[in-house]
């Protein structure tokens, strides 16, 4: 029981990861229907950022002024590269076919992922330890206090989201050109502003995630940001793309599928499909739901946009 | 094989850009343009293939140091082949670690008509130009490639003074035996080419050995999280876990350990021997064990007189493979003088009967070429370092559990 309990307790934590990028998914496909496939290499560009931040400042300043220095930093540069992003690459694009920004954004995510290759260099980077995390011990399960932290943040980040989009004058504004763009102008919205506001907040809640990303497992490397780029879009199209609130919890849920498949797969087969087949169980997930709902868990069925 | 540095910067950028072309600018090998002298005596040209210049120059700078210094030793000692002296020459070849620039450096030395060669340093490397050299009859020893398909590529002249990963695995696992008292054991591989035969290497030494493999995991070399397998494990409840991969992995791996409060002792091959993986890992890094093929350099029987002599010579102090570089020119001198020539095609022969008491070591081949009854090392990490634990020569039991067992009669 207490590994069951575990396997529950990382499924979630690590969903609370998938969770935070697939937002950044689910935002820009719900306004522009537009797949950013770069949206992952954003969240690995916050992550190195916020290293090499701690790797210049380290031991200068104390460790919270250092943490929030690097999440600072890591926004900003996302923030800029996101909007630099929407510019130049997707903005010319509008109205285009859909086949055409789909691949320009797989183009700009080789772009990223290289160009971070070129000045981070190919190896793995550590992040120091800056302080020694706690432990919780609670009904034989074990977690650090690091953890926790990221897990509450995650959630509060997802909360104030969905508030966000609900209360505020811009939510509203992007509620209204996820259904008509076309409409949404015409009432004196400013589009334009909206989608590239939307590109700046997925970017900076990307570069938070990075953040996360190493503060939990403790190094980055410049293709990082594929393979969870992969899995959250999973995420996303599980809890069905285009919704907020389906995209964390498909995030959660990947997360718990991942990790109780690779922990009981292996004895409940007998062997024949073992933990190497982890990553098989998100990309599982993506064709069952393309195949069985392609609207996703929380997605309502709509029709095909212009 | 991990650059340490990280630029951070265009500036730190443009830095390294000078640094590497620094190292364009390594010295060039002496006698490489010196013209042979046909004087009464022979010359004899050997060549040395290795990384001289990027990430890993500092490596193949070392091993053609070593390379040099045999040459000027057996200059000094004034050696006779077949009854008339000899003067040797070094041809040194930058490889760039790169498999492709291999090919064409050891294209090269055979043009150059050297007699022998030693290197490649990386396995990449050696093997693909291992066949240049057995075309051209040329002998080669490698002083670091640890690949096992080196030599299975059924050349005669392909050998290598340094134990073989396929050697690693069996000697991992009867350290865990013998000396760890290691009875439930899970494994886990990174399910690469090197990971995944360190792992099952590992796992068939155990079960032979009466040990019990509680559970066997995959994980990739890309990912990071490796909770759900190591949750798994825990409820095993093992005394030791092998890991089959490199540092990127194993440095998180024993962190998510410790945070699961995995009690379990950890165990490794030499791709997680690495300062990085003390880094990743952190505090947690304590008390994992990791082995190295070879001895540690103080340790070899000719370590000390070597690295004074080293050091005077080059002002530096040895990497890592320049001993084995020194050893393999001895090895091929000693084989022409026993067949009387310095015509390959003569000495490559006696390569094989070679039986020579090295800075390394003996040095003996086996029918594959490679080195028989290569010591591999474990090493454990200490505070923040690795520090050598012991010694265990394949084939025989660990050397200091032998003394144990000794003593406890």
């Amino acid at each position: 029981m207490d590994i069951f309990l575990q396997q529950i307790a990382n499924g979630l934590l690590l969903g609370s990861i998938y969770a935070l990028v697939a937002l950044g998914y689910t935002m820009v496909y719900g306004i522009l229907g537009l797949i950013n496939f770069a949206h992952g290499d954003l969240v690995m560009v916050g992550a190195l950022v916020a290293l090499s931040v701690v790797a210049a400042l380290g031991g200068s300043v104390p460790v919270a002024v250092l943490l929030l220095l690097a999440t600072g930093a890591a926004i900003v540069v996302c923030v800029a590269l996101g909007l630099l992003m929407e510019r130049a690459a997707y903005r010319p694009l509008r109205g285009a076919p859909r086949l055409a920004p789909l691949i320009t954004a797989i183009g700009v995510s080789i772009l990223i992922q290289y160009s971070a290759a070129l000045i981070w260099g190919k190896q793995y980077i550590s992040m120091p330890e800056l302080f020694k995390p706690g432990k919780i011990v609670f009904a034989g399960v074990q977690i650090t206090t690091t953890q926790a932290f990221i897990f509450a943040l995650a959630l509060a980040i997802m909360a104030a989201l969905l508030w966000f989009i609900k209360v505020s004058r811009m939510g509203r504004a992007m509620r209204a050109t996820e259904q008509n763009p076309d409409v949404a102008g015409l009432m004196g919205v400013d589009t334009t502003r909206v989608i590239a506001f939307t590109f700046a907040l997925g970017a900076s809640i990307g570069a938070l995630a990075g953040v996360m990303v190493v503060l939990y497992y403790g190094q980055g490397h410049y293709f990082m940001g594929f393979m969870l780029g992969l899995k959250a879009f999973t995420a996303a199209v599980l809890g069905g793309i285009g919704n907020v609130a389906g995209a964390m919890l498909g995030g959660l849920l990947l997360g718990l599928i991942e990790s109780l498949g690779a922990g009981y797969l292996g004895d409940l087969t007998g062997g024949v499909f073992g933990s190497n087949y982890r990553d098989v169980f998100a990309f599982l997930v993506l064709v069952l739901v393309l195949t069985l709902r392609p609207s996703g868990l929380m997605g309502v069925g709509s029709g095909d946009r212009a | 094989m991990h650059r340490r540095s990280f630029l951070h910067t265009a500036m730190a950028a443009v830095i390294a850009l000078g640094i590497s072309a620094c190292g364009d600018k390594a010295p060039a090998p002496a006698a490489k343009s010196a013209a042979p002298k046909a004087a009464e005596g022979l010359v004899v040209k050997i060549g040395s293939a290795s990384p001289l210049t990027g990430p890993q120059a500092h490596i193949g700078i070392d091993i053609r140091n070593g390379v040099q210094l045999a040459i000027e030793d057996a200059n000094k000692a004034n050696v006779q082949i077949g009854g008339k002296p000899v003067k040797f020459e070094l041809v040194a070849e930058d490889d760039e670690a790169n498999p492709t620039k291999a090919t064409t450096v050891a294209q090269k030395l055979v043009d150059a008509k050297v007699a022998a060669v030693v290197g490649h340093f990386n396995s990449g490397a050696s093997i693909p130009a291992s066949k240049i050299y057995a075309d051209a009859g040329i002998p080669q020893i490698s002083p670091s490639s640890t690949n096992p398909d080196y030599t299975l590529k059924g050349f005669k002249t392909t050998f290598r003074v340094v134990a073989h990963d396929g050697q690693q695995g069996p000697t991992l696992g009867r350290f865990a035996l013998d000396k760890l008292k290691a009875k439930n054991i899970a494994v886990i591989d990174d399910s690469t080419a090197y990971g995944q035969g360190l792992a099952d290497n590992f796992e068939s030494t155990i079960k032979s050995g009466g040990g019990k493999i509680l559970a066997r995991e995959h994980t990739t070399d890309k990912d990071t999280d490796f909770k759900a397998i190591l949750t798994k494990i825990k409820g095993l409840n093992p005394d030791l876990i092998m890991f089959g991969g490199i540092d990127p992995q194993a440095g998180p791996m024993k962190k998510q350990m410790a945070e699961l409060g995995i009690k379990a002792q950890f165990i490794g091959g030499d791709g997680m021997q690495t300062p990085n993986f003390v880094k990743l890992a952190g505090d947690a890094a304590e008390g994992s064990m990791a082995s190295i093929p070879g001895l540690p350099k103080d340790k070899m029987p000719g370590g000390a007189e070597f690295l004074a002599k080293y050091k005077s010579k080059y002002n530096a102090e040895v990497e890592l493979f320049a001993p084995m570089g020194y050893d393999a020119v001895m090895v091929f001198i000693e084989a022409m003088k026993r067949a009387g020539s310095a015509d390959p095609a003569k000495f490559l022969l006696e390569i094989g009967k070679t039986d020579y008491k090295g800075v390394i070591g003996p040095i003996a081949f086996d029918e594959k070429g490679d080195l028989k009854n290569g010591p591999i090392t474990i090493y454990a990490v200490k505070g923040d370092k690795w520090e050598p634990l012991e010694t265990v020569t394949p084939g025989a039991a660990p050397v200091a559990a032998e003394a144990k067992d000794a003593a406890k009669k």
